[in-house]
């Protein structure tokens, strides 16, 4: 039997499982007065909260990525050699992320538009940080409520025009004889217009801009519920400002940077619209890559490989991190 | 070191709201300086304006003599402990003490000595170590003094940091602030609405109400001489008596009252005609006749025992009742309910003021 079909077994397989943990649990109960799982719902309920729950997490969470992760062991055929005598499990997806297609030396194209893709969303992470924590500060401790929520609006606001819109009308900003240069060059700061979108300031832009709400709300939750008298505090014993924020609020509020960051640095890594738009012509981000195989070579195979590729090296950078501050994984989502 | 702190005419107001009213008053340095009075009544915001987190809207907070204007809370020489008292939840006990030490770059070994001094001080020597959800909240209280303490201040303001302890507790501390302030020197100004706090430890208070400073004067005067009705009713138990003044002679007024013409001092100079307020004291009034105008009857509502002393409650002129409390041990019959008690008191305890407002019960 094909291996993909083996994986369409599974959420049978784990219904059964649920199935038996409730079983298993009326049977243990040495508190008469505790009632099992069926007894507490009925045997009708019980069953029905059994399999909603398995459908939603099997067939909506579960099943499509373990299918994907199947796909991306196989070879690439055409469809109808699936199931043949070729379709075998296979490492060489994987192995065509790193090596370059002639069979020597590396796939430099393809790690390169990788490590790009990783590095600028450090950076997009990096700069929404810096954007959205003295905003967010202001916000949760300073700013009167009139002003906040004023503020508030301003930022949703925005959000209600779509991606695509958003990406082109920056890019009308930016572009050479966009509106930006055209007032530069008028006003007489600079002579020739700047390339802003093939310097992938556009892409930097876009992908702050578009990611500023993931990062601020996090932010602005963890720094609200800070004991105003700790920053007095703080500063009646000396402290200036920027000591305040170090010391005291930007611990206190930890959970929430972490939380922020990793969300912006996985959706910026995952993001495809924004550098499509506003990336520059020589700029490959990763997500194109993984997109163009699926539905340019329709080599299913190698997308879900290098999709793969691409969420391992995210995940195991953000738990690097979380590592590396000593925050655990549970805080984050506090 | 400790350095006096004055108040030159200080007005605080928020928008249209007068916090503070032209407060004026002279803190010696080295004294345990109390501000007591009702929630609401600007004691926190004088605290605020001497701590610089708030700036004076009239007048000029000086501490040892300098002007404070302009000079952020970061640079004056005080050091605040919060009513919670705000300590840093991710920092050691150690830390903590020497926050203010580590912003100053005063580097380790000196630190960690300092720290081990101060637990000695606050009696919690060797716990330096410990995270704050681990202490108790007297030793979370101690560790808010010893972090104040450790910046050196030459004035310690203290914002009600009591009010969160129980009673036990609070009563142990009382005695422990003071004995701290006598050991370190420096002046306490201490923010409380509990006269038991204030009148036990002490050395001046300033009685407040709506932002006015009705009266300052250590615990005694301010218990025996008040200044206003505020002052009478608020700081201890008194019984008001409100009236007129028929008569004013020498140093004592004749005050026409619902029971009668009742004689009492007078040191407010008031005159014949003036609305005025007798006050007597619970434990000043006893259940016998005295001369005409200190003596009255009223039915007695209900009486309380309570070991040490019997509080007898007798119908008043209004809705609050007027007490007498009767010791002990001084021979006297304790009347029974619904009977009518004939109540006299010394015309030397009995004290007549202008009227005005009184403290809410």
């Amino acid at each position: 039997m094909s291996s993909r079909l083996v994986v369409l077994f599974v959420p049978f397989v784990v219904i059964a499982a649920f199935w038996l943990m409730a079983r298993y649990e009326a049977r243990q109960r040495h508190d008469p007065t505790h009632k099992g799982y069926f007894e507490r719902n009925g045997m009708l309920l019980g069953i029905m909260f059994i399999f909603l729950v398995s459908l939603w997490t099997l067939f909506l969470v579960a099943l499509p990525y373990l299918y994907m992760v199947v796909e991306s062991f196989h070879p690439t055929l055409r469809p109808l050699e699936r199931g043949g005598p070729n379709d075998v499990l296979t490492l060489a997806q994987y192995e065509s992320f790193f090596v370059a297609h002639t069979g020597e030396g590396m796939n430099k194209v393809h790690i390169g538009a990788f490590i790009f893709s990783i590095l600028a969303s450090i950076a997009v992470t990096a700069l929404n940080f810096a954007i959205c924590y003295p905003l967010a500060f202001y916000m949760a401790q300073s700013g009167t409520p009139q002003k906040v929520r004023l503020l508030m609006l301003a930022l949703i606001v925005p959000y209600w025009v779509n991606e695509i819109l958003r990406a082109f009308s920056l890019r009308l900003l930016l572009a050479t004889k966009g509106l930006i240069n055209n007032v530069m060059v008028a006003a007489g700061f600079i002579d020739t217009p700047i390339d802003f979108l093939g310097n992938n300031v556009g892409l930097y832009v876009g992908l702050s801009y578009a990611y500023l709400l993931v990062m601020i709300f996090p932010l602005y939750n963890a720094i609200e519920s800070l004991d105003k008298n700790q920053i007095e505090a703080a500063r009646d014993l000396g402290a200036p400002w920027w000591r305040i924020h170090k010391d005291v609020v930007i611990p206190y509020a930890k959970p929430g940077i972490a939380s922020g960051c990793t969300m912006v640095f996985m959706l910026s890594a995952g993001s495809l619209a924004a550098p499509q738009f506003l990336g520059g012509p020589r700029t490959l981000w990763f997500t194109s890559v993984i997109y163009n195989f699926f539905f340019q070579n329709f080599n299913w195979a190698r997308g879900s490989a290098y999709a793969f590729i691409l969420l391992a090296a995210c995940i195991a950078l953000v738990m690097l991190m979380l590592r590396l501050f000593k925050i655990s994984l549970g805080e984050t989502i506090k | 070191m400790s350095a006096g702190v004055e108040l030159d005419h200080v007005t605080v107001r928020f928008g249209e709201f007068t916090a503070v009213d032209d407060a004026t008053l002279d803190i010696k340095g080295g004294e345990f300086f109390s501000f007591l009075g009702p929630s609401g009544c600007g004691k926190t915001t004088i605290l605020r304006t001497v701590s610089g987190f708030l700036d004076p809207s009239e007048g000029t907070v000086r501490i040892g003599g300098k002007d404070m204007t302009g000079i952020g809370p970061n640079r004056r020489p005080t050091a605040l402990i919060f009513q919670n008292l705000a300590l840093f939840p991710l920092m050691t006990v150690t830390e903590n003490i020497t926050y203010g030490l580590r912003v100053q770059g005063i580097d380790k070994a000196t630190r960690a000595r300092k720290a081990d001094e101060l637990l000695n001080l606050i009696a919690l020597p060797g716990q330096g170590n410990k995270q704050m959800s681990e202490l108790s909240g007297g030793q979370k209280q101690r560790v808010a003094i010893a972090r104040a303490l450790a910046v050196q201040p030459q004035v310690l303001l203290l914002d009600e940091p009591l009010s969160a302890l129980d009673l036990k507790l609070r009563q142990h501390m009382r005695n422990e602030l003071r004995t701290i302030q006598r050991m370190v020197g420096i002046t306490f100004i201490y923010i409380t609405h509990d006269q038991g706090e204030a009148l036990t430890m002490s050395d001046r208070i300033a009685v407040m109400n709506d932002g006015v400073i009705q009266q300052i004067g250590d615990g005694k005067a301010i218990y025996d001489e008040p200044a206003t009705a505020f002052v009478a009713s608020f700081v201890g138990e008194n019984n008001p008596f409100a009236g007129m003044v028929a008569q004013a002679n020498g140093s004592f007024a004749l005050i026409e009252t619902k029971f009668g013409r009742l004689r009492g001092r007078n040191p407010r100079g008031l005159k014949q005609g003036d609305k005025a307020i007798l006050f007597v004291r619970p434990e000043s009034a006893k259940l016998a006749p005295g001369s005409a105008d200190t003596t009255f009857s009223s039915e007695v509502k209900s009486v309380a025992f309570e070991g040490n002393m019997t509080h007898v409650f007798l119908q008043g002129a209004g809705k609050k009742d007027i007490t007498v409390t009767v010791g002990r041990h001084n021979g006297a019959s304790i009347p029974e309910r619904g009977s009518v008690a004939t109540v006299s008191y010394d015309a030397e305890l009995g004290l007549a003021l202008p009227e005005g407002k009184m403290a809410r019960e």
